[in-house]
Order: structure tokens, then C-alpha cells, then sequence
């Protein structure tokens, strides 16, 4: 039996002071019993001699100094696992919530996971069909990828990471495919959105779901993602399923980093966030992809707010320079009623390039996504010319940008949040919008494709 | 000597204090806990030792034992690093990959070169020579593009008194040298450098060539020179790591070292799969026959994160000590420089700006000076280039990381996050980037591409300034309002644009131009832009200049491969003559 410590000496925040501890080492989990015999869960954080400091993953509330008990559990945070995972929900923590019996675990596995050996990563190139074109055909997303959603306050995150999941397949293959959804922080409603959703296409018994509501413990929200990425990995490496995984909020996760960051008194970096937070949220995005020799894989959606839609907030800003690019929604489509209101032209797939052309999508896929991209910002340019000096300022071609602009917002972006396209015809839709262009102006395009499909005049 | 055994007192994190450490060194490397972790000592206090811990420290706890090894961070160097990946202290990650599985394991040692692999030896000295430190003493053929120079060491030198020829494994003895004390040093294939100290030269010298990189905004705009320091700032989603893949790739060097610090792990796998595929176009080998690559991703321990792009500089020093030209990719240093912070910040140092360490320049700047044109010890002149990715919060480059570095290095190249929406790559700002360098290397590129080369480039330049101006008036009063040939450098600045600065990674001939290409390049758009100006002199609208068919082939001539070359230039060269020749006639009735 775990020796038991009377020795708190403080508490403040998310943070409690033991004195006196002998054998516990870092991380390692501890278990706080209140007077009542409610159990409480900590970490430690840092051990000087004999003096432990740990961090809550629930409330403070209710501890005394003088009568709670502390025990070392000798392990770090971990998370049991089993097949019986899907079709289950948890708390933050892990704790089964939806009144199911306790899952009977096949092994125990660290929740903060152990990096990939980078020789052994597979590179993710298999092309997912999402069905949402201006994913598909222009910011690709690969089996194996972490690409987050950048969103707003407002904006419709939820209904875009909902239609990912539902309708995200791989081409000529039916294989085991699983979700597992972590929820950080948001509020019921916005939770329900997604499980309503699961449970309406009957994806709900292959899913995994990790609920943290608004209302939970703030700083519960820092094992969350971990517990949910440890679920993940075991369906993935262990099971060999191939696994979806959507975090939301990122946001509220890193305002739990800083809550214990604060408590802790470190010197902040910007806006007050700690200065590891990069290696932190790391250690979050870099357990997705694909192992050598292991059948399943981890692709991952982490959704996150970004506060005054700033990209260049910290929380954005970091996540960008981790994942493998981003899903950026912008408000200016949304209130022009485009949905899903992807702004293309800042998103960014960093994994494309090896996902797409002959054999994965269409051997044009590459020069007409170059192409696109290139014509829909210069019409965009053109069009900001136009709205301030008038049509006749701009030259004839640059209004035929425009058009096409325009268009290119109405067709091929706003589909809805239902319509299911397949790689051929969002490519088609594509061809259809360029050839309102005149041919030279395809400068991206190879000739062979241009003499098959281009159909505008000369 | 004694071991040291010392016992921990304090964990937080990747910072332990350990007591009973008296008679350790500073910057020795130790072996923490029961498990044996990696660590190294960077502060003592009394019998106090702080020990940053490379590997992740959970689970270690007070009055587990510190083992010192005496010796300070250091990388084995030798035959069969190149075509390696290696941690940031240098393990071998596919060693460790068959040792420990997928995942990275703590406490799993390996040797970074490995012992059973034999090596055939060639010596180039003989018994009887008297050799200087650094001295080359023979070879063995590393990959079928390199040969790996055996060399003293750079403390060592003396007289050989024993050398052989054969099969060796990479610590067997192949000989003798009597040190001038009088003692014997036995000679091995491998050696072990410290990585914090640079390995001495000769003497430095000032750059005088071009690093050619076949990258047409580069080689012919912001050029850096063979021993040359660059910068590549961006925001994220600019193509940063895309630029250094290209360098990596193309770069005219005999080796290339290529770190992956504090970033994607599938950004490393990708080089580890395309680069065996992908053929040098100098020697003909895959370009992983000149690689050696070190990783230290996002998720790996941060404090080895820290020394990652020492064991790559000082991996890349010893090749050139061979005599190779060699051209080190740090990706990024804005990853070592948080580390350093977050160590700073664990020793609860006082911060300098934003929570940076105070001596965040000096280590930069320590790291930058190591790059260089060299004379080696052994008398051979070659150079080190280095070429840094930064990585500016916000892409807002007035934070630390980039105004210390831009303090340092010679050449800037701006990615601009507008472009990179527009999907121009490289996505290099042709306004904000600049090359220090272009005078000390203008003669070279007169004299051995063309006498034109430096009037074409300065043309180039102008326009585009010019271009960036107008743009602004066009921006108020509309473009009909302005004159006709101030159009017409607005429409040759825009195909400089389309289609000479922008360049496709992924197209196989345009991923790569040559210096001779892009000579030609840069004359035809001017030969258009030249004679076009001429003849609206002469009453040619805009219009129709704009829409002559052989703009067309001016902008598909980056598609021809370098044996077209001659004979398409010459042929769209007679076609501008002939297309625009004729709207001049237009003109003249």
C-alpha cells in the first residue's frame, strides 16, 4: 500500500505544496482524498528534495490542509484501454460519463505518449476524399495529416469538422475507420451538435468521444486531448483502424496551459501564454500520422478559435508552425452567405503535393489547383481595384478576373454543408470555372491538359 | 579517474540538481536515474550540479544516482555518416528504430557510426612522415559519390610510426603516430570532436563564389556565396521548409547537412524517402549519398532540441576539413532559440527580451561565425555555408530571434506571406530581401556566365521597384491614367513575376535551373521588354503588345530542359523580333 501524506502545506489555484515526501518522482501521478473519501487526481510537476509541488486536474475546492490525504500512484497519467472503447463516453479524465459499466483494460498506456522515432514515420500520401471541394481539390487533405481548422467566434467550425467526418473516405477501399472526438471546454450545445450528428449517421459505435464542457474543471482540459490522443493511438497502432480525430477547442486548451502557467509564476511569453507552449501543443499535434509496418493511422482535425480572428494571436500562430497546414474560415464569406466559408487562399495542405495526381486523384489535379489559386487572387486583387476607383479603372482582362472570382466563390466553394463531391467533380467544376479565362492566361496548366478539358474560347 | 556519482535532489522537468557533484566538470555529460538518461551539466553550484536532461525526465524522482562520463557533449565522427539520420546528439535513428521499435525509448544508447560495418582503407602517408594536426592519412570510399578523408585529429600530430592498408572496422587500429611527448596515439577511422567548439582552421577567408542553387530568384537576385551566412524568415504556410528542401537539393554542394530542429517529424520522413530518389545532377548519385540529416523534431526532448544544431555544425565542419564544400540547413533556429529559453527559464535566469535568455545574440552570432570560407588545417581551401530558417511569431520579424540573426548573417531572404496566397514560390519578397554578398561575387558571375550577367540583373531589379511605384498610382487614379511605356514596364515586371522569379518545386525541369538558363531567361523577357518600348515610341498600343502569341512561349520556356535551351532561345528570340517588329510597322503609317 502507497504510503499516504498529511502533509499539505499549500494550495493556490491549480497548484497544492507537499512536505515531506519521500520516492515520488516527476510526473507521476497522486491521488488526493478529501475528508468524505472523494478522490481527486494531481501530477507532479517539480520535486526539490523533499517537497513536492503538484497540479490539480480538478477543483481545489474542498481541500483541507489540516484532514486530505495525498497518495503517490507510482505511474503517470495513463489511460486503460480496450476494443471496448468505442461507442463510449468519457470524461476529461477518462472516467466512463455515459453510465456504461468501467472499461476492463487490455494494457495500460501513458497518456502523454512517447515521440515517434522520425525513421520510422510512413509519410502520409493517400489521398481522403472529404467530399468539400475546396478541401479536395485544393488544400488536400492525406490519411496521416494533422490539419487544424482556424476559425471564429461565430463561424461554422462545427458543421464543416461534422460533414469532415461524415463524409471522409478513401477512394476503392472500405476499412476500418473510427472517430474519436475530444471536446475541450465547449458548451453542451456545441457538444450535442456532434454527438446528434455521430449518432444520425450511425457513426456512433465507431466513436470514441472524450467530453471537458465549459463547465468542467479548466484545468482538467490539459489531460483531455492527451486522453483522447492515447485512445487514438491504441486504435490506430494497436487496432489498426484507421482514426479521425477532432479536438475542439484548442483554444480553451491553451488558456488552461496558461491558467497553470500563471499559478506556477513562470515568466510569460506573448500575450501572457508560457514561452514551451510551442513544445507543448507539439506534443499534442505531432502524435498524428503513420507508422512504418503498422496498418492504421491518425489523422487529426484540432479545431480552434482564433480570438478577434487574428492569425497571428499566439494559439493560431504556434498551432500553424506545427501542423501541416490549415483550414482557414473567413467571416467576409460566411456573411456573404458561402458555406462551408473556407478562405482558400491563406488555407494551406502541406501534404498535398504527394497526395494528388495520376493514380491518387487526376493526373491534372496539380496544375489545375496552381491555377485556381493564381486566377481567384487576382480576381480577388481586381476586384478591390474596381470597388474603389470603378469598372473602367481596370483593364479587360483583369474584369474577367473578376468574374471568375465570383463564380469561383458561388460554384466551388459554397457547396453546403451536405453536398458530398467526389474528386471528379470537384475537378470538373474546376475545368468549367477556368475556361471562362482566355487559354493564355493558364500559364500553370500543361497543354495536354489544356487541349482536354479546357472548353472556353480561344 | 574515478566516476563521480552524484544523487538528484530536484526534478522540474527537463532541469535536474543533483548533490555530491564536486569533482565534475562543467558541460560534462552524465547519465541520470535508473535509466540511465542523457544529460549534461550547465550550472554548478558548490556540490550542486544542474544537469539539463536530453531525453523526457517522468518518473525520475530524488535520490536516484548521477553517473558522470567525464567527457563533454561530443559526436563521433567518422565513415558512414553520410545517408544517416541521427538525433540531436547525434544516436543513429534507424539504429534505434531496430533496438527499440517505433517509438523513442528512453535510455537506449547507441553508438552513432556503427562497429560491426568494415571499411576499406587506402593510407596516403607512409611510415616515417611527420604529420600537423588535421593532416589527411588516407581514405576510404564512404558512398559511390564520396571519399571520406581520414584525418588526425585536430589536437593531434606527430610522426607515423605504423600504417596499414585492409579491411578495418570503424575502431580498429590502422596505426601509430609518436606524439612529440614521446607517447603513442593510436590511430582509428572514427574521432570525436566536442560539438560546442569549433573545429580550428588555418586561417578564414573572405567569400569569392557563388553558392548556385538553381533557384532563379535566388541565383540571380540576393546570391549567397560559398561560406556565406543566409537567413530565411517567414511565417508559417510561406514555404520556409520548402526553400531549404530546394537548397538541400540543389545546392552545388559536395555535402549537404540537413537539421530538422524542433520541427514536423513527416517533414524529416519526407527528405528520408524523396532524397534516395532524387540524382545529383553534379555526380549523378542520389542526393542522399551526400546527405546526412539530424533530427530533432517537435516532440522530442527540447534540451536536445538545444544541441541539435551543434552536432549538425560540427558534423559539417569535419567534411569540410576533408576539403568538401559543404552547405548546413538549420530549419529553424527560432525552435533552438525557445529551448534556450525554456532552459533559461527553468534556471530562473533573468530574461532579456520577451523571456529570451540575455545571451541569445552571442550564441547566435557563435553558431553563424562557425560557417565560412576556410583554409583547413591540411592546407585546402573550401568553405562552409549555412543557411538558417526563422521562424517570427506572426511572421512580425522586429521579435528577437530575427533581429538577432539579421544582425548577423549577409544575405535575407524575405518570404512574404501575400505571395505565398497567391501561390507564388518561392515565395521570396523581391523588395525586402537582400545579398550582401553581390559585390564580393559580381566579377564571378561576369566572368564565368556572361559579361551581361550583372546589367541584366540590375534591369531586372530597377523594374521591379518601378513596377512596386506605379502600382501604388495605379492603385489611386486607375491604370488607364498612366502613360503608355510606364504600362509596358508594369507588363515586363508582371512576366518577370509570373515567369521568371516564380518557380515550381514540383515540375521536374523547373524544380532546378541553370545558371546558363537563367541567363537566357532574364534576356528574353528583356529583349521583349526592349524592343516592345521601342515600338509603342513608335505608336504600338499596350494592348496589342500584351497580347502577342510569343509571350506565351517566353513564359513556357522554363519547361525546356538545358539541351533545348539554345535552340528555343533562339527561336523565340527571332519570334519577339518578328511578332513585335510588326506592330511597329503598324506604327510608322
Amino acid at each position: 500500500m502507497a504510503k499516504e501524506y498529511r502533509t499539505i502545506d499549500e494550495v493556490a489555484g491549480p497548484l497544492m505544496l507537499i512536505r515531506e515526501v519521500e520516492n515520488a518522482s516527476y510526473n507521476e501521478l497522486g491521488e488526493i482524498i478529501l475528508e468524505n473519501g472523494e478522490k481527486r487526481l494531481c501530477k507532479v510537476l517539480e520535486i526539490d528534495g523533499s517537497n513536492a509541488l503538484v497540479q490539480l486536474f480538478e477543483s481545489g475546492a474542498g481541500i483541507n490542509l489540516e484532514n486530505s490525504r495525498v497518495r503517490f500512484l507510482g505511474h503517470s497519467m495513463e489511460l486503460g484501454v480496450s476494443k471496448d472503447l468505442l461507442g463510449r463516453v468519457f470524461d476529461g479524465m477518462g472516467r466512463p460519463i455515459d453510465g456504461g459499466p468501467e472499461i476492463l483494460p487490455d494494457k495500460k498506456m501513458p497518456a502523454d505518449g512517447v515521440a515517434m522515432n522520425p525513421a520510422s514515420r510512413n509519410y502520409p500520401e493517400e489521398f481522403v476524399q472529404t467530399g468539400v471541394s475546396a478541401i479536395d481539390g485544393l488544400n488536400t487533405l492525406v490519411r496521416g495529416q494533422k490539419l487544424p481548422i482556424f476559425s471564429a467566434s461565430g463561424l461554422p467550425h462545427a458543421n464543416l469538422a461534422a460533414q469532415i467526418a461524415r463524409q471522409a473516405k478513401v477512394l476503392g477501399k472500405s476499412e476500418n475507420f473510427a472517430v474519436v472526438f475530444a471536446a475541450i471546454g465547449i458548451t453542451f450545445e456545441e457538444s450535442n451538435f456532434f454527438i446528434e450528428d455521430f449518432k444520425n449517421n450511425g457513426s456512433l459505435e465507431r466513436t470514441v468521444l472524450f467530453i471537458n464542457l465549459a463547465n468542467d474543471p479548466a484545468i482538467e482540459r490539459i489531460a483531455t486531448p492527451r486522453m483522447a490522443l492515447t485512445a487514438a493511438e491504441y486504435l490506430a497502432f494497436d487496432l489498426g483502424m484507421h482514426v479521425l480525430v477532432i479536438l475542439t477547442d484548442i483554444t480553451n486548451y491553451a488558456d488552461a496551459l496558461r491558467e497553470v502557467s500563471a499559478a506556477k509564476r513562470e515568466i510569460p511569453s506573448r500575450r501572457g501564454y508560457p514561452g514551451y507552449m510551442y513544445t507543448d501543443l507539439a506534443s499534442l499535434y505531432e502524435r498524428a500520422g503513420r507508422l512504418k509496418g503498422k496498418e492504421g493511422s491518425v489523422t487529426m482535425i484540432p479545431i480552434l478559435t482564433m480570438p478577434e480572428d487574428d492569425k497571428t494571436h499566439p494559439i493560431p500562430d504556434l498551432t500553424g508552425y506545427i501542423t501541416e497546414g490549415q483550414i482557414i474560415l473567413s467571416r467576409e464569406l460566411y456573411r456573404k452567405d458561402v458555406v462551408p466559408p473556407i478562405d482558400v487562399l491563406p488555407s494551406l495542405s502541406r501534404l498535398k503535393d504527394k497526395g494528388i495526381g495520376e493514380n491518387k486523384t487526376r493526373a491534372d489535379h496539380a496544375d489545375v489547383m496552381n491555377q485556381l489559386f493564381s486566377a481567384y487572387a487576382i480576381g480577388k486583387d481586381a476586384k478591390e481595384l474596381m470597388t474603389i476607383l470603378g469598372e473602367d479603372a481596370v483593364s479587360e482582362i483583369d474584369r474577367i478576373y473578376v468574374k471568375f472570382a465570383d463564380e469561383f466563390e458561388k460554384k466551388y466553394i459554397s457547396q453546403g454543408f451536405y453536398t458530398d463531391r467526389t474528386i471528379e467533380q470537384t475537378m470538373q467544376i474546376g475545368w468549367e470555372l477556368l475556361s471562362i479565362l482566355p487559354k493564355s492566361e493558364l500559364k500553370r496548366i500543361d497543354y495536354k491538359f489544356i487541349d482536354k478539358y479546357y472548353k472556353g474560347s480561344e | 579517474m574515478t566516476q563521480t556519482k552524484g544523487t538528484i535532489v530536484k526534478v522540474s522537468g527537463p532541469l535536474i540538481v543533483a548533490k555530491n557533484m564536486k569533482n565534475t566538470n562543467l558541460f560534462d555529460i552524465v547519465r541520470v536515474g535508473n535509466l540511465g538518461l542523457i544529460g549534461e551539466i550547465i550550472e554548478m553550484h558548490g556540490d550542486k550540479a544542474s544537469i539539463q536532461v536530453y531525453e523526457e525526465t517522468s518518473g525520475v524522482g530524488p535520490g536516484e544516482s548521477v553517473v558522470s562520463t567525464n567527457y563533454p557533449l561530443s559526436i563521433e565522427l567518422g565513415p558512414g555518416l553520410v545517408g544517416g539520420i541521427y538525433d540531436g546528439i547525434g544516436r543513429p535513428l534507424t539504429l534505434l528504430r531496430e533496438k527499440a521499435g517505433e517509438r523513442l525509448t528512453r535510455g537506449i544508447s547507441a553508438p552513432t557510426l556503427s562497429r560491426e560495418k568494415v571499411w576499406e582503407f587506402w593510407p596516403s602517408v607512409e611510415a616515417g612522415d611527420n604529420l600537423e594536426a588535421g593532416a589527411i592519412v588516407g581514405s576510404v570510399q564512404e558512398t559511390s559519390a564520396i571519399v571520406h578523408y581520414i584525418m588526425l585529429p585536430p589536437n593531434i600530430s606527430g610522426k607515423v610510426t605504423e600504417i596499414s592498408q585492409g579491411s578495418f572496422k570503424i575502431d580498429d587500429a590502422i596505426g601509430k603516430i609518436q606524439l612529440e611527448n614521446g607517447s603513442e596515439y593510436s590511430l582509428t577511422l572514427n574521432q570525436r570532436s566536442p560539438v560546442r567548439k569549433q573545429r580550428p582552421v588555418k586561417e578564414k577567408l573572405p567569400p569569392n563564389t557563388p553558392l548556385v542553387t538553381g533557384q532563379r530568384v535566388i541565383d540571380s537576385l540576393f546570391p549567397i556565396a560559398k561560406g556565406g551566412v543566409a537567413a530565411v524568415p517567414g511565417p508559417f504556410g510561406s514555404g520556409k521548409t520548402i526553400v531549404q528542401h530546394q537548397l538541400a537539393k540543389w545546392a552545388d554542394a559536395d555535402i549537404i547537412v540537413y537539421i530538422g530542429c524542433g520541427e514536423r517529424g513527416n517533414e524529416m520522413t519526407d527528405v528520408l524517402n524523396e532524397f534516395p530518389e532524387i540524382q545529383d545532377p553534379k555526380t549523378g548519385k542520389t542526393l542522399m549519398e551526400r546527405t546526412v540529416l539530424i533530427a530533432n523534431t517537435s516532440d522530442m526532448p527540447v534540451a536536445a532540441r538545444e544541441a541539435s544544431v551543434y552536432t549538425g555544425i560540427t558534423i559539417a565542419e569535419y567534411f569540410r576539413d576533408m576539403g568538401y564544400s559543404v552547405a548546413l540547413m538549420a530549419d529553424s533556429t527560432s525552435r533552438w532559440a525557445e529551448a534556450l529559453r525554456e532552459m533559461s527559464g527553468r534556471l530562473q535566469e533573468m530574461p532579456g527580451e520577451e523571456g529570451y535568455p540575455a545571451y541569445l545574440g552571442s550564441r547566435l552570432a557563435e553558431f553563424y561565425e562557425r560557417a565560412g570560407r576556410v583554409l583547413t588545417l591540411n592546407g585546402k581551401e573550401t568553405a562552409l555555408s549555412v543557411i538558417g530558417a526563422v521562424s517570427p511569431p506572426g511572421g512580425d520579424i522586429s521579435e528577437p530571434v530575427s533581429q538577432a540573426t539579421l544582425r548577423i548573417v549577409k544575405v535575407f531572404w524575405n518570404l512574404d506571406s501575400q505571395l505565398a496566397y497567391k501561390r507564388h514560390f518561392p515565395a521570396i519578397n523581391w523588395l525586402k530581401s537582400y545579398s550582401l554578398y553581390w559585390d564580393k561575387i559580381k566579377d564571378w558571375f561576369d566572368e564565368n556566365i556572361s559579361s551581361n550577367w550583372s546589367a541584366l540583373r540590375a534591369k531586372i531589379l530597377e523594374l521591379l521597384q518601378e513596377e512596386a511605384k506605379l502600382e501604388e498610382i495605379v492603385k489611386l487614379v486607375g491604370i488607364n491614367a498612366i502613360s503608355s511605356t510606364d504600362r509596358m514596364k508594369m507588363e515586363a515586371a508582371k512576366c518577370i513575376r509570373e515567369d521568371f522569379l516564380h518557380q515550381n518545386a514540383f515540375h521536374k525541369v523547373d524544380t532546378y535551373t541553370s545558371l546558363k538558363k537563367q541567363f537566357l531567361m532574364m534576356s528574353l523577357i528583356l529583349k521583349y521588354f526592349d524592343l516592345a518600348t521601342e515600338v509603342i515610341s513608335r505608336g504600338a498600343t499596350i494592348s496589342e503588345i500584351a497580347s502577342v502569341p510569343v509571350k506565351e512561349q517566353i513564359g513556357r520556356f522554363k519547361y525546356f530542359s538545358d539541351d533545348e535551351i539554345d535552340k528555343k532561345y533562339k527561336e523565340i528570340s527571332t519570334q519577339i523580333e518578328i511578332e513585335i517588329g510588326k506592330l511597329a510597322k503598324g506604327g510608322d503609317e
